[in-house]
Protein backbone atom coordinates (compact mmCIF):
# COMPACT_ATOMS: atom_id res chain seq x y z
CA UNK A 1 0.00 0.00 0.00
CA UNK A 2 1.22 3.49 -0.95
CA UNK A 3 0.50 6.04 1.38
CA UNK A 4 1.64 8.79 3.68
CA UNK A 5 1.66 7.96 7.84
CA UNK A 6 1.38 10.81 10.23
CA UNK A 7 3.45 10.13 13.90
CA UNK A 8 1.20 11.36 16.68
CA UNK A 9 3.23 12.46 19.89
CA UNK A 10 1.55 12.00 22.98
CA UNK A 11 1.63 14.95 25.66
CA UNK A 12 2.49 13.92 29.30
CA UNK A 13 -0.93 13.96 30.33
CA UNK A 14 -1.97 11.73 27.87
CA UNK A 15 -3.37 13.65 24.54
CA UNK A 16 -2.23 14.91 21.52
CA UNK A 17 0.85 17.30 21.15
CA UNK A 18 0.15 20.27 18.90
CA UNK A 19 2.69 19.50 16.63
CA UNK A 20 1.23 16.82 15.40
CA UNK A 21 -2.28 18.31 14.98
CA UNK A 22 -0.39 20.19 12.44
CA UNK A 23 1.48 17.63 11.00
CA UNK A 24 -1.58 16.14 10.39
CA UNK A 25 -3.42 18.97 8.77
CA UNK A 26 -0.39 19.30 6.41
CA UNK A 27 0.08 15.25 5.46
CA UNK A 28 -3.47 14.90 5.10
CA UNK A 29 -3.67 18.37 2.71
CA UNK A 30 -0.59 16.45 0.68
CA UNK A 31 -2.61 13.06 0.06
CA UNK A 32 -5.43 15.07 -1.22
CA UNK A 33 -3.38 16.56 -3.32
CA UNK A 34 -1.97 13.47 -4.51
CA UNK A 35 -4.41 10.94 -3.73
CA UNK A 36 -2.95 9.12 -1.48
CA UNK A 37 -4.04 7.27 1.86
CA UNK A 38 -2.78 8.79 5.27
CA UNK A 39 -2.75 7.43 8.64
CA UNK A 40 -1.95 8.29 12.12
CA UNK A 41 -0.14 6.05 14.60
CA UNK A 42 -0.28 6.71 17.73
CA UNK A 43 2.52 4.16 20.37
CA UNK A 44 1.86 4.88 23.68
CA UNK A 45 1.00 2.75 26.78
CA UNK A 46 -2.50 4.52 26.45
CA UNK A 47 -3.14 5.60 23.16
CA UNK A 48 -6.92 6.23 23.26
CA UNK A 49 -7.05 10.23 23.77
CA UNK A 50 -4.11 11.05 21.56
CA UNK A 51 -5.32 8.69 18.74
CA UNK A 52 -8.92 9.51 19.19
CA UNK A 53 -7.88 13.52 18.42
CA UNK A 54 -5.15 12.42 15.82
CA UNK A 55 -8.68 10.91 14.16
CA UNK A 56 -10.16 14.32 14.19
CA UNK A 57 -7.70 15.16 11.60
CA UNK A 58 -7.12 11.84 9.93
CA UNK A 59 -9.41 9.32 8.20
CA UNK A 60 -7.57 6.29 9.82
CA UNK A 61 -5.46 6.00 13.24
CA UNK A 62 -3.53 3.02 14.51
CA UNK A 63 -3.72 2.70 18.12
CA UNK A 64 -0.64 0.69 19.41
CA UNK A 65 -0.48 0.09 23.12
CA UNK A 66 2.74 -0.41 24.02
CA UNK A 67 2.95 -1.05 27.90
CA UNK A 68 6.99 0.06 28.17
CA UNK A 69 6.45 3.10 26.81
CA UNK A 70 4.51 4.21 30.41
CA UNK A 71 8.04 4.50 32.07
CA UNK A 72 10.42 4.11 29.44
CA UNK A 73 12.18 6.81 27.03
CA UNK A 74 9.12 7.30 24.57
CA UNK A 75 11.27 7.52 20.85
CA UNK A 76 13.01 4.52 20.71
CA UNK A 77 10.57 2.34 21.82
CA UNK A 78 8.24 4.08 19.27
CA UNK A 79 10.77 4.07 16.25
CA UNK A 80 10.93 0.21 17.00
CA UNK A 81 7.19 -0.13 16.90
CA UNK A 82 6.46 1.16 13.55
CA UNK A 83 8.86 -0.09 11.80
CA UNK A 84 7.14 -3.32 12.85
CA UNK A 85 3.98 -1.58 11.31
CA UNK A 86 5.42 -0.78 8.08
CA UNK A 87 5.12 -3.16 5.56
CA UNK A 88 9.05 -4.17 3.88
CA UNK A 89 8.28 -3.47 0.36
CA UNK A 90 5.60 -0.49 1.37
CA UNK A 91 5.85 2.97 -0.80
CA UNK A 92 5.42 5.57 2.12
CA UNK A 93 6.42 8.71 3.54
CA UNK A 94 6.32 9.49 7.26
CA UNK A 95 5.43 12.93 8.82
CA UNK A 96 6.10 13.87 12.32
CA UNK A 97 7.24 16.85 14.50
CA UNK A 98 10.85 18.18 13.98
CA UNK A 99 10.88 18.85 18.02
CA UNK A 100 12.97 16.74 20.21
CA UNK A 101 10.78 13.73 20.25
CA UNK A 102 10.02 14.00 16.48
CA UNK A 103 14.25 14.06 15.57
CA UNK A 104 14.48 11.49 18.01
CA UNK A 105 12.02 8.99 16.63
CA UNK A 106 12.50 10.07 13.00
CA UNK A 107 16.98 9.49 12.95
CA UNK A 108 16.08 6.02 14.78
CA UNK A 109 13.25 5.12 12.28
CA UNK A 110 15.96 6.21 9.60
CA UNK A 111 18.10 4.01 10.91
CA UNK A 112 16.01 0.81 10.81
CA UNK A 113 14.32 1.03 7.52
CA UNK A 114 17.32 2.97 5.54
CA UNK A 115 14.86 5.72 4.52
CA UNK A 116 16.19 8.95 4.00
CA UNK A 117 15.09 12.13 6.06
CA UNK A 118 13.84 15.78 5.17
CA UNK A 119 14.23 17.80 8.14
CA UNK A 120 12.80 21.10 9.32
CA UNK A 121 9.98 21.08 6.91
CA UNK A 122 8.54 25.04 6.39
CA UNK A 123 6.23 24.22 2.96
CA UNK A 124 5.43 20.63 1.09
CA UNK A 125 4.37 20.19 -2.38
CA UNK A 126 3.40 16.98 -3.95
CA UNK A 127 5.33 16.12 -7.26
CA UNK A 128 7.37 12.36 -8.78
CA UNK A 129 4.97 10.37 -6.57
CA UNK A 130 6.31 11.78 -4.03
CA UNK A 131 6.85 15.19 -1.62
CA UNK A 132 8.98 17.94 -2.08
CA UNK A 133 9.79 19.89 1.09
CA UNK A 134 10.88 23.60 1.35
CA UNK A 135 13.51 23.86 4.27
CA UNK A 136 15.51 27.22 5.17
CA UNK A 137 19.43 26.42 5.65
CA UNK A 138 22.05 29.12 6.31
CA UNK A 139 20.25 30.94 9.08
CA UNK A 140 17.54 31.86 6.52
CA UNK A 141 19.32 33.07 3.62
CA UNK A 142 18.24 30.20 1.65
CA UNK A 143 15.07 28.22 1.23
CA UNK A 144 15.92 24.70 -0.67
CA UNK A 145 13.51 22.42 -2.13
CA UNK A 146 14.33 18.97 -2.41
CA UNK A 147 12.74 15.31 -2.81
CA UNK A 148 13.46 11.65 -2.35
CA UNK A 149 15.61 9.35 -4.42
CA UNK A 150 13.43 6.51 -3.16
CA UNK A 151 9.50 6.37 -3.06
CA UNK A 152 10.33 6.19 0.65
CA UNK A 153 11.03 8.19 3.21
CA UNK A 154 10.74 10.94 6.28
CA UNK A 155 9.57 14.20 7.11
CA UNK A 156 10.08 16.10 10.30
CA UNK A 157 8.09 19.43 9.83
CA UNK A 158 8.27 22.94 12.16
CA UNK A 159 5.53 24.19 14.32
CA UNK A 160 3.61 26.77 12.61
CA UNK A 161 4.21 25.95 8.91
CA UNK A 162 0.13 25.12 8.54
CA UNK A 163 -2.90 25.98 11.15
CA UNK A 164 -4.38 22.82 11.97
CA UNK A 165 -7.81 22.09 10.65
CA UNK A 166 -9.76 18.91 11.75
CA UNK A 167 -11.22 17.14 8.82
CA UNK A 168 -14.74 17.48 7.90
CA UNK A 169 -15.35 13.56 9.27
CA UNK A 170 -13.74 12.16 12.25
CA UNK A 171 -11.66 8.75 10.80
CA UNK A 172 -11.50 5.43 12.49
CA UNK A 173 -9.25 4.32 15.61
CA UNK A 174 -7.50 0.92 15.05
CA UNK A 175 -6.26 -0.98 17.92
CA UNK A 176 -3.01 -2.84 17.48
CA UNK A 177 -1.29 -5.31 19.18
CA UNK A 178 2.62 -4.77 19.49
CA UNK A 179 4.30 -8.46 17.74
CA UNK A 180 7.22 -9.25 18.97
CA UNK A 181 9.70 -8.08 21.42
CA UNK A 182 11.38 -4.30 21.45
CA UNK A 183 14.65 -5.11 19.74
CA UNK A 184 16.28 -1.85 20.65
CA UNK A 185 17.24 -0.91 24.74
CA UNK A 186 14.79 0.46 26.48
CA UNK A 187 15.71 3.98 28.85
CA UNK A 188 13.98 3.83 32.08
CA UNK A 189 12.35 6.88 32.89
CA UNK A 190 13.00 7.14 37.01
CA UNK A 191 11.20 10.78 37.28
CA UNK A 192 9.00 12.89 35.50
CA UNK A 193 9.63 16.36 36.71
CA UNK A 194 7.39 19.06 36.24
CA UNK A 195 9.08 22.85 37.08
CA UNK A 196 6.49 24.97 38.53
CA UNK A 197 8.09 27.71 36.50
CA UNK A 198 7.74 26.13 32.93
CA UNK A 199 6.62 28.67 31.18
CA UNK A 200 4.80 28.43 27.51
CA UNK A 201 6.75 26.76 24.87
CA UNK A 202 8.37 29.45 22.58
CA UNK A 203 7.87 26.81 19.61
CA UNK A 204 4.44 26.98 19.24
CA UNK A 205 3.83 30.42 20.39
CA UNK A 206 2.10 32.67 17.95
CA UNK A 207 3.88 35.57 19.26
CA UNK A 208 7.42 36.07 21.29
CA UNK A 209 8.86 38.63 23.34
CA UNK A 210 12.63 38.28 23.29
CA UNK A 211 14.97 39.75 25.84
CA UNK A 212 18.82 39.75 25.72
CA UNK A 213 21.59 41.27 27.37
CA UNK A 214 19.88 44.98 26.88
CA UNK A 215 17.63 43.34 29.75
CA UNK A 216 20.05 43.52 32.11
CA UNK A 217 19.34 40.99 34.69
CA UNK A 218 16.03 38.66 36.05
CA UNK A 219 14.18 41.62 37.32
CA UNK A 220 14.31 43.16 33.15
CA UNK A 221 12.71 39.80 32.42
CA UNK A 222 9.71 41.09 35.07
CA UNK A 223 8.90 43.53 32.46
CA UNK A 224 9.73 41.31 29.16
CA UNK A 225 7.35 38.68 30.91
CA UNK A 226 4.72 41.47 31.54
CA UNK A 227 4.43 42.55 28.18
CA UNK A 228 4.62 38.52 26.79
CA UNK A 229 1.63 38.13 29.09
CA UNK A 230 0.08 41.46 27.60
CA UNK A 231 0.60 40.58 24.07
CA UNK A 232 -0.70 36.97 24.97
CA UNK A 233 2.78 35.56 23.72
CA UNK A 234 5.72 33.62 25.00
CA UNK A 235 9.02 34.51 26.36
CA UNK A 236 12.12 33.87 24.49
CA UNK A 237 15.67 34.94 25.63
CA UNK A 238 19.41 35.32 23.90
CA UNK A 239 22.27 32.68 24.67
CA UNK A 240 23.66 35.71 26.84
CA UNK A 241 20.38 36.50 28.76
CA UNK A 242 20.06 32.15 29.24
CA UNK A 243 24.26 32.07 30.33
CA UNK A 244 23.66 34.61 32.90
CA UNK A 245 21.04 32.70 35.00
CA UNK A 246 18.80 34.83 34.22
CA UNK A 247 15.77 32.56 32.42
CA UNK A 248 16.32 28.84 31.93
CA UNK A 249 17.62 27.14 28.56
CA UNK A 250 14.24 26.16 27.40
CA UNK A 251 13.36 29.67 26.81
CA UNK A 252 16.78 30.12 24.76
CA UNK A 253 16.16 30.90 20.65
CA UNK A 254 19.17 30.73 18.02
CA UNK A 255 21.98 28.80 16.67
CA UNK A 256 22.23 26.43 20.26
CA UNK A 257 18.50 27.00 21.34
CA UNK A 258 15.44 26.90 19.16
CA UNK A 259 14.33 27.77 16.20
CA UNK A 260 10.83 29.81 15.93
CA UNK A 261 8.43 30.90 13.47
CA UNK A 262 6.11 33.19 15.27
CA UNK A 263 3.66 35.60 13.67
CA UNK A 264 5.32 38.39 15.76
CA UNK A 265 8.92 38.36 17.18
CA UNK A 266 9.55 41.62 19.72
CA UNK A 267 12.86 41.59 20.57
CA UNK A 268 13.72 43.73 23.60
CA UNK A 269 17.18 45.05 24.25
CA UNK A 270 18.84 42.25 21.78
CA UNK A 271 21.47 42.97 19.26
CA UNK A 272 20.78 40.34 17.19
CA UNK A 273 23.59 38.37 16.23
CA UNK A 274 23.81 36.11 13.66
CA UNK A 275 24.12 33.16 16.09
CA UNK A 276 20.43 34.36 17.46
CA UNK A 277 19.68 35.75 14.12
CA UNK A 278 19.40 32.39 12.77
CA UNK A 279 16.50 31.12 15.17
CA UNK A 280 13.98 34.25 14.51
CA UNK A 281 14.46 35.52 11.18
CA UNK A 282 11.31 33.58 9.55
CA UNK A 283 9.38 35.35 11.84
CA UNK A 284 6.43 37.11 9.99
CA UNK A 285 6.89 40.57 11.90
CA UNK A 286 9.97 41.49 13.63
CA UNK A 287 10.06 44.10 16.58
CA UNK A 288 13.11 45.71 18.27
CA UNK A 289 13.48 48.06 21.01
CA UNK A 290 17.03 49.05 21.29
CA UNK A 291 19.46 51.74 22.67
CA UNK A 292 22.04 51.28 19.34
CA UNK A 293 20.69 52.86 15.88
CA UNK A 294 23.61 50.39 14.57
CA UNK A 295 22.74 47.04 16.53
CA UNK A 296 22.68 44.09 13.79
CA UNK A 297 18.88 43.76 14.93
CA UNK A 298 17.77 47.45 13.02
CA UNK A 299 18.92 46.09 10.12
CA UNK A 300 16.26 42.42 9.49
CA UNK A 301 13.35 44.41 11.68
CA UNK A 302 10.64 45.65 10.50
CA UNK A 303 9.98 48.21 12.90
CA UNK A 304 12.71 49.64 15.27
CA UNK A 305 12.00 51.62 18.24
CA UNK A 306 15.51 53.57 19.46
CA UNK A 307 15.09 54.02 22.90
CA UNK A 308 15.88 52.71 26.32
CA UNK A 309 13.71 49.57 26.85
CA UNK A 310 12.54 50.59 30.18
CA UNK A 311 10.84 53.55 29.35
CA UNK A 312 9.86 52.27 25.74
CA UNK A 313 8.81 48.80 27.65
CA UNK A 314 6.43 50.49 30.55
CA UNK A 315 4.93 52.44 27.73
CA UNK A 316 3.79 49.47 25.57
CA UNK A 317 2.41 48.08 28.24
CA UNK A 318 0.07 50.93 28.95
CA UNK A 319 -0.73 51.35 25.42
CA UNK A 320 -1.47 47.62 24.90
CA UNK A 321 -3.55 47.45 28.39
CA UNK A 322 -5.50 50.19 27.14
CA UNK A 323 -6.77 48.54 24.34
CA UNK A 324 -10.49 48.11 23.77
CA UNK A 325 -10.88 44.31 25.13
CA UNK A 326 -7.76 43.53 26.63
CA UNK A 327 -7.60 41.91 30.35
CA UNK B 1 36.04 6.19 32.04
CA UNK B 2 35.82 6.40 28.27
CA UNK B 3 33.97 8.72 26.32
CA UNK B 4 33.64 9.12 23.09
CA UNK B 5 32.81 12.50 21.20
CA UNK B 6 30.97 13.16 17.77
CA UNK B 7 32.30 16.16 16.67
CA UNK B 8 31.32 17.59 13.77
CA UNK B 9 33.53 20.22 11.47
CA UNK B 10 30.78 23.32 10.12
CA UNK B 11 31.15 26.32 8.28
CA UNK B 12 31.22 29.34 10.41
CA UNK B 13 28.26 30.29 10.76
CA UNK B 14 29.60 33.76 12.29
CA UNK B 15 31.18 33.93 8.91
CA UNK B 16 28.22 33.88 7.20
CA UNK B 17 29.72 32.59 3.59
CA UNK B 18 27.61 29.50 3.58
CA UNK B 19 26.62 28.76 -0.01
CA UNK B 20 25.53 25.32 -2.15
CA UNK B 21 27.55 24.16 -4.63
CA UNK B 22 26.45 23.19 -8.35
CA UNK B 23 25.42 19.93 -7.45
CA UNK B 24 23.13 21.24 -4.22
CA UNK B 25 25.18 20.11 -1.72
CA UNK B 26 27.11 22.21 0.82
CA UNK B 27 30.22 23.77 -0.30
CA UNK B 28 32.78 23.00 2.31
CA UNK B 29 34.89 24.61 0.95
CA UNK B 30 33.67 27.89 0.57
CA UNK B 31 33.38 29.33 4.31
CA UNK B 32 36.46 28.50 7.20
CA UNK B 33 35.10 25.23 9.24
CA UNK B 34 34.60 25.76 13.35
CA UNK B 35 33.77 22.70 15.89
CA UNK B 36 30.11 22.47 15.47
CA UNK B 37 28.97 24.59 18.77
CA UNK B 38 26.73 22.12 20.17
CA UNK B 39 29.15 19.04 19.77
CA UNK B 40 31.34 22.02 21.95
CA UNK B 41 28.77 20.86 24.87
CA UNK B 42 29.33 18.12 24.71
CA UNK B 43 32.66 18.03 24.57
CA UNK B 44 32.80 19.98 27.23
CA UNK B 45 30.60 17.07 29.44
CA UNK B 46 33.01 14.98 28.45
CA UNK B 47 36.05 16.65 29.82
CA UNK B 48 34.18 17.26 33.01
CA UNK B 49 33.32 14.19 33.48
CA UNK B 50 36.63 12.32 32.75
CA UNK B 51 37.93 15.34 35.03
CA UNK B 52 35.38 13.75 37.84
CA UNK B 53 36.10 10.46 37.26
CA UNK B 54 39.27 9.87 35.46
CA UNK B 55 39.34 8.60 32.00
CA UNK B 56 39.81 9.94 28.42
CA UNK B 57 38.13 11.51 25.54
CA UNK B 58 38.54 10.45 22.10
CA UNK B 59 36.87 12.62 19.58
CA UNK B 60 35.53 11.05 16.05
CA UNK B 61 34.72 13.28 13.03
CA UNK B 62 33.42 12.19 9.72
CA UNK B 63 35.15 14.91 7.52
CA UNK B 64 36.70 16.00 4.28
CA UNK B 65 40.76 15.58 4.07
CA UNK B 66 41.30 18.85 5.99
CA UNK B 67 38.97 17.61 9.01
CA UNK B 68 41.78 17.75 11.34
CA UNK B 69 42.38 21.27 11.31
CA UNK B 70 39.08 21.88 13.44
CA UNK B 71 39.71 18.28 14.96
CA UNK B 72 42.82 20.19 16.77
CA UNK B 73 40.62 23.08 17.86
CA UNK B 74 38.88 19.85 20.53
CA UNK B 75 42.04 18.53 21.12
CA UNK B 76 43.13 21.51 22.31
CA UNK B 77 40.20 21.81 24.62
CA UNK B 78 41.13 19.14 25.98
CA UNK B 79 40.36 15.91 24.12
CA UNK B 80 43.01 13.11 24.28
CA UNK B 81 43.29 11.81 21.03
CA UNK B 82 40.99 12.39 17.62
CA UNK B 83 39.51 9.81 14.83
CA UNK B 84 39.13 10.97 11.43
CA UNK B 85 36.84 9.44 9.18
CA UNK B 86 37.86 10.39 5.51
CA UNK B 87 36.87 8.74 2.32
CA UNK B 88 36.24 10.41 -0.96
CA UNK B 89 33.20 7.91 -1.70
CA UNK B 90 31.56 9.85 1.41
CA UNK B 91 30.95 13.26 0.03
CA UNK B 92 28.05 13.75 -0.78
CA UNK B 93 26.41 11.75 2.59
CA UNK B 94 23.26 12.10 3.73
CA UNK B 95 21.42 11.27 7.04
CA UNK B 96 21.83 7.40 6.51
CA UNK B 97 25.01 7.33 5.47
CA UNK B 98 26.38 9.42 8.23
CA UNK B 99 24.57 7.37 10.85
CA UNK B 100 25.85 3.98 9.62
CA UNK B 101 29.80 5.13 9.02
CA UNK B 102 29.95 7.14 12.90
CA UNK B 103 28.28 3.66 13.63
CA UNK B 104 30.57 1.71 12.14
CA UNK B 105 33.55 3.77 13.63
CA UNK B 106 32.54 3.45 16.61
CA UNK B 107 32.41 -0.53 16.34
CA UNK B 108 36.00 -0.80 17.04
CA UNK B 109 36.13 1.26 20.21
CA UNK B 110 35.71 0.95 23.78
CA UNK B 111 33.93 3.55 25.60
CA UNK B 112 31.28 3.87 28.41
CA UNK B 113 29.71 6.90 27.02
CA UNK B 114 29.37 8.49 23.16
CA UNK B 115 28.28 11.79 23.14
CA UNK B 116 26.59 13.98 21.08
CA UNK B 117 25.66 17.79 20.17
CA UNK B 118 21.57 17.96 19.50
CA UNK B 119 22.00 19.51 15.96
CA UNK B 120 24.64 20.56 13.74
CA UNK B 121 24.23 24.44 12.34
CA UNK B 122 24.60 23.22 8.78
CA UNK B 123 22.04 20.67 8.67
CA UNK B 124 20.12 21.05 11.56
CA UNK B 125 18.09 18.23 11.46
CA UNK B 126 19.25 16.65 15.01
CA UNK B 127 18.31 12.92 13.62
CA UNK B 128 22.06 11.15 13.58
CA UNK B 129 22.66 10.61 17.34
CA UNK B 130 19.50 8.58 17.29
CA UNK B 131 20.61 6.43 14.22
CA UNK B 132 23.42 5.70 15.49
CA UNK B 133 21.85 4.50 18.81
CA UNK B 134 19.76 2.49 16.85
CA UNK B 135 22.43 0.57 14.75
CA UNK B 136 24.62 -0.14 17.74
CA UNK B 137 21.67 -0.63 20.05
CA UNK B 138 22.78 1.43 22.39
CA UNK B 139 20.69 2.89 25.32
CA UNK B 140 19.57 6.51 23.98
CA UNK B 141 19.25 9.40 26.04
CA UNK B 142 18.61 12.53 24.24
CA UNK B 143 18.39 16.67 25.13
CA UNK B 144 20.84 15.85 28.32
CA UNK B 145 20.82 19.24 30.73
CA UNK B 146 22.88 16.61 33.08
CA UNK B 147 24.78 13.83 32.95
CA UNK B 148 25.69 11.24 35.80
CA UNK B 149 26.98 8.29 35.95
CA UNK B 150 27.80 5.63 37.94
CA UNK B 151 30.69 4.39 37.05
CA UNK B 152 30.98 1.06 39.94
CA UNK B 153 27.18 0.52 38.75
CA UNK B 154 27.81 0.48 34.88
CA UNK B 155 24.73 3.15 34.86
CA UNK B 156 24.03 6.85 33.71
CA UNK B 157 21.40 8.98 34.83
CA UNK B 158 20.25 12.22 32.22
CA UNK B 159 17.92 15.09 32.70
CA UNK B 160 16.21 15.21 29.62
CA UNK B 161 15.09 18.63 29.09
CA UNK B 162 10.83 17.76 28.41
CA UNK B 163 8.24 20.73 27.62
CA UNK B 164 7.16 20.93 31.05
CA UNK B 165 10.65 20.66 32.96
CA UNK B 166 12.50 17.42 32.81
CA UNK B 167 12.86 13.39 32.85
CA UNK B 168 15.42 11.68 34.82
CA UNK B 169 16.32 8.83 32.83
CA UNK B 170 18.59 6.07 33.52
CA UNK B 171 19.90 3.35 31.44
CA UNK B 172 23.27 1.07 31.94
CA UNK B 173 26.32 1.90 29.87
CA UNK B 174 28.00 1.89 27.26
CA UNK B 175 24.92 4.37 26.51
CA UNK B 176 24.45 7.03 24.07
CA UNK B 177 23.75 10.99 25.24
CA UNK B 178 22.86 13.74 23.25
CA UNK B 179 24.14 16.95 24.50
CA UNK B 180 22.66 20.46 24.78
CA UNK B 181 23.83 23.99 26.23
CA UNK B 182 21.94 23.59 29.21
CA UNK B 183 25.19 21.19 30.27
CA UNK B 184 26.94 24.60 30.55
CA UNK B 185 29.89 27.11 28.77
CA UNK B 186 32.73 25.08 26.66
CA UNK B 187 35.92 26.24 27.60
CA UNK B 188 38.64 28.02 25.69
CA UNK B 189 41.34 26.30 25.31
CA UNK B 190 44.53 27.43 27.01
CA UNK B 191 47.54 28.21 25.20
CA UNK B 192 49.10 24.84 27.20
CA UNK B 193 46.30 23.06 25.32
CA UNK B 194 46.79 24.35 22.35
CA UNK B 195 50.77 23.46 22.38
CA UNK B 196 49.65 20.06 23.67
CA UNK B 197 47.22 19.59 20.57
CA UNK B 198 49.74 19.99 18.11
CA UNK B 199 51.03 16.07 19.05
CA UNK B 200 47.99 14.28 19.80
CA UNK B 201 47.54 11.73 17.49
CA UNK B 202 44.70 11.67 15.02
CA UNK B 203 43.88 8.82 13.23
CA UNK B 204 42.55 8.92 9.65
CA UNK B 205 40.52 5.81 8.53
CA UNK B 206 39.27 5.18 5.29
CA UNK B 207 35.87 3.08 4.94
CA UNK B 208 37.99 -0.04 4.21
CA UNK B 209 39.45 0.63 7.79
CA UNK B 210 35.80 0.34 9.80
CA UNK B 211 34.91 -2.57 7.29
CA UNK B 212 31.90 -0.07 5.18
CA UNK B 213 31.50 -0.60 1.60
CA UNK B 214 32.15 2.44 -0.50
CA UNK B 215 29.26 1.44 -2.46
CA UNK B 216 27.05 1.99 0.19
CA UNK B 217 27.47 5.19 1.60
CA UNK B 218 27.94 8.68 0.13
CA UNK B 219 26.63 11.01 -2.70
CA UNK B 220 25.73 8.34 -5.03
CA UNK B 221 23.58 6.17 -2.82
CA UNK B 222 21.95 9.50 -1.34
CA UNK B 223 18.37 9.65 -0.09
CA UNK B 224 17.36 12.96 -0.90
CA UNK B 225 18.40 15.62 -3.33
CA UNK B 226 18.19 19.31 -3.33
CA UNK B 227 15.87 20.18 -6.51
CA UNK B 228 16.46 23.89 -6.21
CA UNK B 229 17.20 26.73 -4.30
CA UNK B 230 15.68 30.58 -3.67
CA UNK B 231 16.47 33.29 -1.50
CA UNK B 232 13.33 34.72 1.01
CA UNK B 233 12.18 37.77 -0.47
CA UNK B 234 13.70 40.59 0.52
CA UNK B 235 11.98 41.77 4.01
CA UNK B 236 10.52 45.33 3.46
CA UNK B 237 12.73 48.75 4.36
CA UNK B 238 13.12 49.07 8.44
CA UNK B 239 10.62 51.33 9.93
CA UNK B 240 12.71 53.62 12.27
CA UNK B 241 10.83 55.48 15.45
CA UNK B 242 12.85 57.51 17.05
CA UNK B 243 10.60 59.53 19.52
CA UNK B 244 9.61 59.82 23.07
CA UNK B 245 8.70 56.54 24.61
CA UNK B 246 4.76 57.43 24.61
CA UNK B 247 4.45 57.98 21.19
CA UNK B 248 6.71 55.43 20.27
CA UNK B 249 4.77 52.63 22.49
CA UNK B 250 1.71 53.96 20.74
CA UNK B 251 3.03 53.13 16.77
CA UNK B 252 4.33 50.18 17.66
CA UNK B 253 0.88 48.79 18.45
CA UNK B 254 -0.86 50.68 15.58
CA UNK B 255 1.49 48.93 13.51
CA UNK B 256 1.26 45.45 15.06
CA UNK B 257 -2.90 46.41 14.50
CA UNK B 258 -2.19 47.05 11.28
CA UNK B 259 -0.88 43.62 10.69
CA UNK B 260 -3.85 42.47 12.62
CA UNK B 261 -1.70 40.89 15.41
CA UNK B 262 -3.12 42.26 18.44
Amino acid sequence: MAGLWVIGEVTADGGLARISTEVATLARTLAKAADQDVTGIVVAADPKAAAAELATYLPRVLALTEPAAADHAWAMIAADRIAGVLEPDAKEFIFVGAGPDGRDVAGALSALTGWGILANTTAAAWADGGPTIDMSVFGGKLTTTSAFTDATGIVTVRPNVVTAEPAASAGSVEDVKPVGDLKQPVVSVVERVAEATAAAPIEEARIIVAGGRGVGGPDGFKLVEEIAEALGGAVGATRAAVDAGWIPYAQQIGQTGKIVKPQLYLALGISGAIQHKVGMQTAETVVAVNRDPDAPIAEFADLVVIGDLFEVGPALLTELRARPGSG
Amino acid sequence: MQIVVLVKPVPDPAAGGERLGADGRLDRAATPAVVNANDEYALEAALKLVEAHGGEVTIVSMAPSNGPETMRKALAMGAHRGIHVTDDALAGSDHVSTARVLAAALKDLEYDLVLAGADTSDGLAGVVPAGVAALLRLPYLSYAAKIEPDTDAGRVRVRRISPTGYDVLEAPMPALVVCTQALGEPRYPSLKGIMAARSKEIAAKALSDIGVDAASVGGAVATTKVLGSTAPPPRAATRVVREPPDVAAREVVEFLAQRRIV
